[in-house]
């Protein structure tokens, strides 16, 4: 005989075969008919049920303003799926899906529309087995967040009862400053708790952002020189080489550094930084989290510690671009920023003195995301100075995207009968070491929010500390001068080499 | 690219890959294990096309151990290895060599192997047919941290898994355990949804599966029930039923890929459950190169026991499903039950299913 009294006798620690599949749940998309929702979302969802990670009866509700069926929105899903699935498409895994598909038309502010949101729901948990078990994921302009919410609430749709959970997941912009960032929490956390909402920045969800802690804290190899004894500085780069493309509306008046640093490299920032957790488990990583941005200080004078720059008209790989002022639907006077390039010291033992520049970018040489933690210069070498002319700084660069891995640059000796010591790499490369396994970073978060896992999710406390940093800036930057013209295609504006050079270091080019 | 050497050794085996590295331009790569297969020549195909499409997962050097059977005196004496280097776009993601072992050598092939075994990376052990009794103090075996038996395509499956079971040693593994992952997986998702207590178990698959045995005996360990078996056409497992407080739980796949899961006061779900290719099967073992504890368990609770304690609380012969515990528990109980399954199969029917196991 065998009880199953919340431990399932089938499952054991020991087994590692089995995965860890969400329990009955459904999830509800706003704003299905969106970009983000069929490029990922969907995809995802198709993946996790292909990957076997979803439990049986799993359930996708769509809710957009379109005049759609249930067919009509699985042939959406269907099509999104063929185009942008990581995993093959297999029939089988999509019949199963397709039981628990449905479409809500309305418009945000309908009240029928939640009324039949609620219905769907509730015949979804008889007909499917749900168990009441709902993620709200509210893919739709910031604005419609508070009426969403507050839809959810006045409809009833975001009670937990019965040891069913209902959870809340945001995407970015969190706000566009301190105060609207802690309206917008405000507005949420009145109708779910704080555990219920999951913010996603898609850049933890990346294998390589969880692999910097297993970089750091399972190894022995780096860690020890992970300070202020060895390090130089940290340089962390995220660059595009795509310009505002038809986001004009939102991208003017928000600028590179709200959209970009404020959120994925404040986080990268963090995990490169931080003091290792007491375990893996959620309150502990964001204890760290929060202790390292809370310790982040900006420079006294920001005019020769940030740079900020807007792409002019040039060539980009080939192809003529025409430069932000030119973009259609921007104001030609603009101060939007489309380049920032950011130092930040960090208060505290390991990193005292130690500068962390953020830079980010559109219309950048290439696109590519990368952390580089560069090392001193020997304190002392025998070889004499010709003989290592060409020996840079040691610096161990963590590549987030594209090509994923990390590289290891130092010294060695060219071939030869001189003593010539030159600049090697040593690379180590997910898709090398392990080709193809690797899960898109929605696959991964998605299947967090439905286990309720909130490791990958950034918490209230660091949204705030991350706008605490920013702030200042943007400030400094509304008052004072406007942003630098960088061409096209390059790895931005003169003065933010120049800013580098002041401190006697230069940009990587990634 | 691909580099014949007949008549040769492991270091020149070596240098030929490191030549042949050093031509297609790749002279270092992030390969993870290394994958010995030992096999005939009739298997080593599909087993190497399976081998290269897992290592799309887990870039590997791959090791194709063929024995050659000697036909005279002559040829027996007469010690000889061939080898068949590849690299590059021929090779997956990694790098081959096929090994062909005649005369003498065929019973040294760990002297070939031994020097080709990447440096520091774990070793995989992979006999598609024809495994050794006891893997672990194989030759080969014994070079490796895991080693991969397949009872499926044995002649006789279910003494082989009992045989397995008394000689496991820790990073023993079989891919008729592999297989029933999606099952275990699918089940253990079922019980998180009820909550109750499991009373007995039924599991139903096709014959020569030793399969419905370890997933028969891993519910019987877990759950600490009695687990009744039956046999049906296939393909593979057909189907699991779990008597609980709230009622049967079912999981039924009739055709071999998308299975229904009904449980009591809840509606028909249809899963996706479908018979995995060799290729994936063998990406799921190199994932984890830890010993499987969860397998041990299952393979040692041992399959008399597995009779004895369904016997024991069978319901009354009326039950006509129940072929393979009830009579041969009847008649012996130690004889097991494939002594029953061997009477009752006809010559004709068991050559179909074993082609079904060869897909």
């Amino acid at each position: 005989m065998s009880t199953v009294d919340g431990a399932n006798p089938l499952r054991d620690a020991a087994d590692r075969r089995l995965p860890r599949i969400a329990g009955p749940s459904g999830l509800v998309i706003f704003g299905v008919t969106g970009d983000l929702s069929r490029k990922k979302l969907m995809p995802a969802v198709y993946d996790l049920a292909n990957r076997g990670l979803l439990p049986p009866g799993f359930s996708l509700i769509g809710f957009a303003r379109r005049e759609w069926q249930d067919e009509d929105f699985a042939q959406e899903v269907h099509d999104a799926v063929k185009q942008h699935a990581r995993t093959p498409f297999r029939e089988e895994v999509w019949q199963q899906l397709i039981q628990g598909m449905r479409f809500v038309q309305g418009d945000f502010d309908s009240d029928e529309a939640f009324e039949q949101l609620k219905e769907t729901i509730q015949e979804l948990d008889k007909a499917q087995g749900t168990g009441g078990n709902f993620a709200f994921y509210l893919s739709v302009p910031p604005k419609f967040f508070p009426l969403v919410v507050q839809q959810l609430k006045k409809h009833g749709l975001a009670d937990q009862k019965n040891g069913s959970w209902r959870r809340a997941v945001i995407e970015k912009p969190f706000g566009h400053d301190l105060a609207s960032a802690k309206e917008l929490n405000e507005v949420v956390h009145e109708v779910f708790p704080p555990e219920a909402v999951f913010r996603i920045d898609h850049y933890l969800g990346k294998e390589t952002v969880q692999n910097i802690l297993a970089l750091r804290f399972a190894n022995t190899l780096f860690e020890p020189t992970w300070n202020r004894s060895y390090v130089d500085h940290v340089q962390i780069t995220m660059a595009e080489d795509i310009g505002i493309g038809g986001r004009a509306g939102y991208y003017d008046g928000i600028g590179a550094a709200r959209d970009v640093i404020q959120n994925h490299l404040l986080q990268l920032l963090a995990l490169t930084a931080m003091e290792e957790p007491a375990s893996f488990d959620a309150d502990a990583l964001a204890a760290e989290k929060t202790k390292v941005l809370g310790a982040v200080r900006l420079p006294k004078d920001l005019s020769k510690a940030t740079v900020r720059g807007q792409y002019a008209a040039g060539w980009q790989g080939g192809a003529k671009a025409v430069g932000y002022l030119e973009e259609e639907g921007i104001d030609p006077q603009s101060k939007t920023d489309t380049y920032a390039a950011i130092k930040l010291e960090i208060d505290n033992r390991r990193w005292a003195g130690v500068p962390f520049y953020l830079r980010t970018g559109k219309r950048l040489g290439r696109r590519v995301t990368e952390i580089a933690v560069v090392f001193q210069r020997a304190p002392h070498s025998p070889f004499d100075h010709t003989s290592t002319e060409e020996l840079g700084r040691n610096a161990i660069v963590i590549r987030v995207q594209p090509d994923e891995g990390v590289t290891v640059r130092f010294g060695s000796k060219v071939p030869g009968t001189q003593m010539e010591i030159r600049d090697v790499s040593m690379d180590f490369a997910y898709g090398e070491s392990f080709t193809e396994s690797s899960p898109e970073a929605y696959e991964r978060l998605i299947l967090d929010v439905l286990l309720g896992d909130s490791n990958l999710f950034p918490r209230v406390e660091e949204v705030e500390l991350s706008w605490k940093i920013l702030d200042p800036i943007e400030q400094y930057w509304d008052k004072h001068g406007k942003p630098a013209q960088y061409e096209s295609g390059t790895w931005g504006p003169v003065e933010a080499d120049e800013m580098l050079a002041r401190d006697g270091r230069s940009w990587r080019r990634p | 690219m691909k580099t014949d050497l007949t008549d040769t050794t492991s270091s020149k085996i070596n240098k030929a890959l490191v030549l042949g590295r050093r031509a297609i331009g790749t002279p270092a790569v992030g390969m993870v294990l290394t994958l010995v297969i030992v096999t005939d020549e009739e298997n080593a195909y599909d087993a190497l096309k399976a081998a290269n499409e897992a290592s799309r997962e887990h870039p590997s050097r791959t090791l194709v151990v063929i024995k050659r059977g000697s036909r005279s005196p002559r040829d027996r004496a007469n010690a000889r290895l061939d080898a068949e280097v590849r690299l590059g776009a021929d090779a997956g993601s990694g790098e081959t060599v096929i090994l062909r072992l005649y005369g003498e050598v065929v019973d040294h092939a760990q002297s070939v192997v031994l020097p080709l075994l990447l440096p520091d990376a774990p070793v995989v052990v992979w006999w598609p047919v024809n495994a050794p009794t006891d893997p672990a103090n194989d030759p080969l075996g014994a070079l490796a941290q895991r080693r991969v038996t397949d009872t499926y395509a044995a002649e006789q499956p279910i003494e082989e898994l009992t045989a397995r079971a008394g000689t496991y040693t820790p990073g023993d593994t079989d891919l008729s355990w592999t297989r029933i992952t999606p099952w275990r997986s699918m089940l253990a998702a079922a019980l998180d949804q009820v909550h109750c207590t499991v009373t007995s178990a039924d599991v139903a698959g096709e014959e020569f599966n030793p399969s419905v045995e370890l997933l028969a005996m891993w519910l019987a360990e877990r759950l600490k029930v009695p687990v009744r078996r039956s046999r049906s056409n296939g393909p593979g497992l057909t189907s699991v039923r779990l008597q609980t407080s709230a009622g049967p739980i079912v999981l039924d796949r009739p055709d071999g890929s998308l299975a229904t899961l009904s449980i009591q006061g809840q509606p028909d779900r249809a899963v996706a459950l479908k018979r995995r290719e060799t290729a994936e099967l063998i990406a799921e073992e190199l994932r984890r190169l830890d010993p499987d504890d969860t397998y041990a368990a299952s393979l040692r609770y041992g399959l008399e026991r597995l009779d004895e304690e369904a016997a024991v609380t069978a319901p009354a012969p009326e039950q006509p499903v129940d072929v393979t515990a009830v009579p041969s528990a009847e008649t012996d109980p130690a004889a097991g039950p494939e002594a029953g399954a061997e009477k009752k199969a006809p010559a004709a029917k068991k050559a179909p299913a074993k082609k079904a196991a060869a897909k």
